[in-house]
């Protein structure tokens, strides 16, 4: 047995958090190696570690054998790790020769030519297909990625790091890049694999090392080990995939939405004579692409967007032109597509943002002045129960945060305000197998407290995991409202491809 | 061990501020010996300028006023994420007003002066009211329409004054109000020696406690400070984005007004015409040394009115041009800017000295336990 890449009882702190506590990772030569665990759990500084970004407190390096002491991601690039990073690092008017031989351009007149031919070749031999001679902003981000991997072989790496690689990708898109993996390491490379999505790692790892809160917790072979195996050393107890929830106890009719016309950025109709109703003790979930009026259609019920015609109903209350303060009052939480540019204030510490929506009024202040020690209270009964964390606790900037913890802290404050309506848009995008889990576990408590809940997501398993009805949306009309327990995948997905049911009901 | 950690962030900085401010003294350093004279001789000087006695200490207090009222100003519409470079405008507007009151408005001393302030306080708010209505209206960016306003400001007393409130003697300036009629009192002019000491300094003292409190502890400072930070989280939350700009532009011109009020009713006893004043850009200095915190503003500004009032004495014992001074605070603002790189630097620092700690610790451990065996 040979490791390339050997990291030993690595130990790594910041200031009020041990991201890596004694990790050890052991890599083989021709293997693919995941590293599994949560957000948060210390995968990423582990990599930075390996690449140079960081070094380590303690603990030992050793690359094919040797030991070595990496002080920047230029000597990574000497020991030939190279790593293919979240945010692609691409010049976007150059084309993808000049991308890959910058910082590589050799003496003092540049060789295009033949650095085009090597990056040919090299596509070639992968099976990357890439014309050297395309410029970055006309290529798809698949392509793109392929050219940072590209970058890495050109500079001959036989290492390759690939931190989170399919956020960014299509299905078909993913399919491609597991394909290409294989190729890498039937050529001989090593690869390494940072994800927390299990189902990446059943169809193309080979092992697994799993670290949970900075610590080790062990390595998996991945053939013999299930996925939920995996998952729950990953999360530290069995997890369920399925939400447990049981038959809504439907009410009064909390939102109603009659024939509702939004205006997009663009100035067209974003929504179109949008009817529908969601009453308390029931989950609707709008099922659609992106980009066919759902942001639209919840900006207007938010308050956020003008509605251009039709009415909102609250409880009984005409909220068409209320002001969001008004609306929050009358009972909306909203969960926001974008938590940091919506959702949090990033600069500010966990306490100010908890009270965000509520400062103004007793018992978080009285005549207009704060209750410093009731904002505390709260905050810290927040974060605890929805167990968000952080290295300085409520004090802690929300910026400082893991994404996991970020919406935590969102969904906690939006939940402990318990509105009447809980609209929820893409509650658990780039969140680990945990943090979902717990956050659908809410929403449906949330329902079964008898509110209603509107949930926006574009994972149709989302939408018929926790959904009692499900909306269709196509280029903003409502296409039909269907029951969960009288639907399939397939129907939905036509539907959402603009196909109507004849015989759909309501 | 929560406090430590808060309070930790802000010597961090006071730190930053420090390291700019002794930067920007070698700089001057530097450029005084390289003109040939003796930094040190020049420093003494320049110091002594600011502080050798009462009097000085009283004119030093009085510059410095001015400035930290404007600081504040500064420092305010900052927090709500506007950058207000119309301090002198709102200041000219200020002082007018409290120059009309001191003419036209004669009443018992205490309710004299209320009025007096409310009139600098309304002038100023009004031209900074202005440029935050158009900004939460119509989008138009605040440092475009509030340097509209400086020289809106600026021609409006070039002309207003001749007209109305002209002196004696000289066409370009007003009047001298009665000193009966200025800040300056009696008790403080005699405790300062004849200084330009006046009770505009403690009004500034006020305006800086009144400030911290709003920011750090009503409703309304948690929402400007929100709009400042994040203004899609803002909106998001139901805090209403455009009402805040405006009253943060409000609370903002007027205490440039208050400046103009300390400046022309209590530092000078007259406005001339045909002049931008100057301290209402220094105060975005003032306001940058001072990371924008009230009490950082208070710092900055006292040590800035040193530099100002000293430099004259600097230059009249010694070869070095009072420009020097300026140069020193243009060098700080450089430094400040760049505040990033001592974080850096000191955290580094620190960091190394923590290790080092605790490397100590553990030889001395170490040797216990062999002393032990």
């Amino acid at each position: 047995m040979s490791h390339v890449i050997e990291m030993l009882n690595i130990r790594k702190e910041f200031p009020g958090i041990v991201a890596n506590d004694d990790i050890t990772l052991q890599v083989e030569q021709g293997e693919i190696h995941a590293i599994l665990g949560e957000n948060g759990a210390g995968k990423s500084t582990l990599m930075s570690i390996l690449f140079g970004l960081y070094h380590a407190d303690r603990g030992q390096i050793k690359v094919k054998g040797k030991e070595v002491h990496i002080h920047d991601p230029n000597d990574a690039n000497d020991l030939g790790i190279g790593m293919v990073h979240q945010h692609f690092q691409l010049v976007h008017n150059f084309t993808v020769t000049e991308n890959i031989i910058l910082g590589k351009e050799g003496g003092f007149l540049l060789d295009r030519r033949s650095a085009s031919k090597k990056i040919k070749a090299l596509s070639e031999k992968y099976g990357l297909n890439i014309d050297p001679d395309m410029v970055i902003e006309d290529i798809t981000v698949g392509m793109q990625q392929r050219v940072e991997i590209l970058k890495m072989l050109y500079r001959d790496a036989d290492i390759l790091i690939f931190d989170e690689p399919t956020a960014v990708l299509t299905p078909q898109e993913i399919d491609d890049l597991m394909e290409i993996m294989r190729n890498l390491v039937s050529e001989g490379k090593s690869v390494i694999l940072i994800t927390h999505k299990l189902n990446e790692i059943k169809a193309v790892a080979d092992r697994c090392t799993i670290i949970r809160r900075g610590k080790f917790i062990g390595v998996v072979d991945v053939k013999t080990t299930s996925a939920s195996k995996m998952a729950s050393m990953m999360v530290g107890r069995p997890v369920n995939f399925k939400v447990e929830k049981k038959l809504a106890q439907v009410g009064r009719v909390i939102l109603d939405l009659h024939d509702l016309n939004v205006m997009s950025n663009k100035k067209v109709l974003g929504v179109k004579d949008f009817s529908l109703s969601v009453k308390a003790g029931e989950i609707v979930g709008i099922a659609g692409v992106d980009g066919n009026g759902q942001t639209e259609l919840v900006e207007a019920i938010t308050g956020l967007r003008p509605v251009e015609s039709g009415t909102i109903t609250l409880d009984g209350n005409d909220i068409t032109h209320a002001d969001i303060r008004r609306r929050n009052e009358i009972g909306i939480g909203h969960i926001p597509e974008d938590r940091q540019k919506r959702g949090l204030v990033m600069a500010s510490s966990l306490f100010n943002n908890v009270a965000i929506k509520e400062y103004y009024h007793s018992p978080f202040s009285k005549h207009g002045i704060l209750d410093a020690d009731y904002l505390r209270e709260y905050a810290q009964k927040v974060t605890e129960q929805f167990d968000v964390r952080s290295g300085e606790g409520i004090f802690s900037l929300a910026g400082k945060l893991s994404g996991g913890n970020q919406q935590k802290l969102i969904v906690g404050r939006e939940v402990v305000a318990d509105p009447e309506l809980l609209i929820a848009v893409q509650p658990t995008r780039g969140l680990d197998v945990g943090a979902i889990e717990y956050i659908h576990s809410q929403l449906v408590a949330h329902r079964d407290k008898g509110h209603a809940v509107l949930l926006v997501s574009f994972e149709l398993d989302e939408i018929f995991n926790l959904s009692d009805r499900i909306a269709v949306m196509n280029s903003g009309e409502l296409i039909d409202v269907v029951k969960t327990s009288e639907t399939n995948e397939e129907e939905v997905g036509l539907m959402m491809a603009g196909v109507r049911q004849k015989d759909g009901e309501q | 061990m929560k406090h430590v950690k808060i309070r930790e962030k802000q010597s961090n900085a006071f730190l930053v501020a420090v390291s700019a401010v002794v930067l920007g003294l070698v700089a001057g350093a530097i450029l005084m010996a390289s003109i040939g004279s003796n930094p040190f001789t020049g420093f003494w000087f320049l110091f002594r300028g600011g502080l050798m006695n009462i009097e000085r200490v009283g004119n030093t207090l009085a510059t410095a006023t001015t400035l930290m009222l404007v600081g504040l100003s500064v420092a305010f519409a900052f927090k709500t994420g506007l950058f207000n470079i119309g301090a002198s405008g709102q200041m000219l507007i200020g002082g007018l007003c409290a120059t009309l009151v001191a003419h036209k408005v004669f009443l018992p001393r205490p309710l004299y002066l209320i009025v007096l302030i409310l009139a600098a306080l309304l002038g100023g708010a009004l031209w900074g009211v202005i440029p935050g209505f158009l900004k939460a209206k119509f989008n138009v960016h605040e440092v475009v329409a509030t340097i509209m306003m400086n020289w809106i400001a600026y021609w409006s007393i070039y002309y207003f004054i001749p007209a109305y409130l002209k002196g004696p003697s000289l066409e370009t300036e007003s009047a001298s109000i009665a000193v009966t009629q200025s800040l300056r009192t009696p008790w403080l002019t005699k405790l300062f020696n004849g200084s330009y000491m006046n009770l505009g300094f403690f009004i500034a003292i006020i305006s800086v406690i009144v400030i911290k409190l709003i920011l750090d502890k009503t409703t309304l400072g948690f929402s400007l400070k929100a709009v400042g930070s994040n203004r899609h989280c803002a909106e998001y939350a139901g805090i209403k984005v455009n009402r805040n700009v405006v009253i943060s532009m409000m609370i903002a011109g007027g205490l440039a007004g208050l400046a103009g009020l300390s400046f022309y009713t209590g530092y000078s006893r007259n406005m001339q015409i045909g002049v931008m004043p100057a301290q209402g850009f220094d105060g975005i200095a003032v306001a940058l040394l001072g990371a924008s915190s009230p009490l950082g503003v208070l710092f900055s500004s006292l040590f800035f009115g040193i530099l100002q009032s000293g430099k004259g004495f600097m230059n009249a014992m010694t070869s070095v041009p009072p420009e020097i001074a300026d140069t020193i605070i243009a060098v700080i603002i450089y430094f400040t800017a760049t505040s990033v790189l001592f974080k850096r630097f000191w955290d580094a620092v620190l960091k190394r000295q923590g290790d080092k700690a605790k490397k100590k610790e553990e030889s001395a451990q170490a040797e216990v336990k062999k002393e032990g065996e």
